[in-house]
């Protein structure tokens, strides 16, 4: 049941809407703190010129493991667009993000080191919640494929509400939005470590900008899920969510840690509970 | 134009400054000056960056530094040195730690003038190096490795110094 032509859909159009996306969030981030802003497609210049550069690496894996992070996350996403199966969409996302750790530990850097660490840990802090948001789609659709997922007919929305609430926690942290984006941000640009793509220049850095629109699109993607009994709803849902993240990364600031470790895992643990458990009882007792 | 010009990234070093320069290049990201409209983005990081901002002189403790993230950029790169004491000394040049202008140390592309520039000219000057950063892109200008080599720390410094 694998929709090659939406993965190949996706593969095209990502890059194009999640660049629109990022100029359009640039856009909105400038008006909410009283200036002009760039233009929207200013992403496209930037990723333009970033190719424009001369290529400097400390290490020569660096690259290669930037190529695997886009292709692991290209897959990820076609993947999912083709109705895949959501686990292995999932687990093909976690080894995208791998790549990226594995590619600022490859440089001997200590920026680059903390980058990859904290890049780790948000890793460990939203992985539980994105495993119990599939199993929350599971519980309550029967079915692991996209496909089926996304054309039932039911409000997921109203059955899921606590693993929605769970998984928008952690869409933060997966989107770098303040104030989770620790191990490295798209709008602090003054600060001296850049997190994981410290030692990254030129080209490379176009390759990882280039898979960050990727993953937005394939995040999204996610949101709609759970708004699937209705693509009318489903869009607006969409839009909606990320101009309330734009929002939050306007007005928060950036955590330790230590707070997003454990609040992500609390709350993953007592939004899905009570979500699965009342899922549970209101079918019956039958899973 | 090609996409350099639309997206220069800056990274902006205090050398030697009083602070003054430093100030007015803050308050060129402020909503009033707000560069981020032409795409230019103060970066944190020599490896991101295209524009080389330096304010204030050379001496001692930060000459090292200077080349370091000065051999760090990736070409095409530019230098502009913001405040007349990056572009000679200044009042400092007499000073015994002040070894003159940056352009003593790394080549300079843009001279920016004034004690503190202005935000207006420092926009201006960075507007100018996008020029000289698209004229080095076509001609595939590769920088040079500045070094320090045969710099004796404590000399006496040649020109600008008081002799
Ligand atoms: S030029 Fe003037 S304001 Fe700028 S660093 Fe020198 S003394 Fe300070």
């Amino acid at each position: 049941m694998i929709n090659i032509v939406w993965g190949i859909v996706f593969v095209l159009i990502a890059p194009v809407v999640g660049g629109l996306i990022a100029g359009i969030d640039r856009k909105i981030t400038a008006h909410m703190q009283g200036r002009v802003g760039p233009s929207i497609l200013q992403p496209f210049y930037d990723v333009g010129k970033l190719f424009e550069k001369e290529q400097t690496v400390v290490n020569e894996t660096q690259t290669f493991y930037a190529i695997c992070y886009i292709i692991f996350m290209i897959f990820t996403g076609a993947l999912f667009f083709a109705s895949g199966d959501l686990l292995l969409v999932i687990f093909a996302l976690t080894l995208a993000q791998i790549f990226l750790v594995l590619g600022a530990f490859a440089a001997n850097s200590p920026y680059s080191y903390v980058g990859a660490e904290r890049e780790l840990l948000q890793i460990m802090a939203y992985e539980p919640m994105v495993i119990l948001t599939a199993v929350g789609l599971f519980v309550a659709t029967k079915s692991f494929n996209v496909n089926e997922i996304a054309a039932t007919t039911t409000p997921l929305i109203l059955l899921l509400p606590g693993i929605f609430l769970g998984f928008l926690y952690v869409l933060t942290i997966k989107l770098r939005k303040s104030p989770f984006d620790i191990s490295t941000s798209h709008h602090a640009h003054q600060e001296i470590v850049k997190g994981v793509t410290t030692e990254y220049s030129g080209p490379s850095l176009g390759l990882i900008e280039i898979t960050h629109w990727y993953e937005t699109v394939f995040l999204l993607g996610f949101v709609y899920l759970f708004f699937g009994f209705n693509p009318l709803i489903g869009v607006a849902a969409v839009i909606v969510i990320y101009l309330l993240e734009i929002l939050i990364d306007n007005t928060n600031a950036r955590v330790k840690w230590q707070f997003m470790v454990k609040s992500s895992w609390l709350i993953a643990a007592v939004v899905s509970v009570v979500n699965l458990a009342a899922l549970y009882f209101l079918s019956g007792g039958v899973p | 134009m090609t996409y350099l010009a639309k997206s220069p990234w800056i990274i902006h070093y205090d050398a030697s400054s009083c602070n003054g320069c430093d100030i007015e290049i803050l308050a060129c990201l402020t909503p009033m000056y707000d560069v981020e409209r032409f795409g230019i983005i103060n970066t944190g990081n020599p490896k991101h960056a295209d524009i080389f901002v330096v304010t204030g002189s050379i001496n001692e403790a930060n000459r090292e530094v200077i080349q370091n993230i000065y051999n760090q950029m990736p070409d095409p790169k530019v230098v502009v040195a913001v405040g007349i004491c990056a572009c000679s000394g200044g009042v400092f040049r007499e000073c015994y730690n002040i070894a003159g202008g940056i352009d003593k140390l790394i080549p300079v592309d843009v001279y920016v003038p004034g004690c503190a520039a202005r935000p207006e000219s420092i926009i201006d000057g960075i507007v100018t190096a996008l020029g000289v950063l698209e004229e080095k892109r076509k001609n595939r200008v590769s920088s040079p490795m500045v070094t320090d080599h045969d710099h004796k720390a404590h000399h006496k410094h040649a020109e600008g110094g008081a002799q």
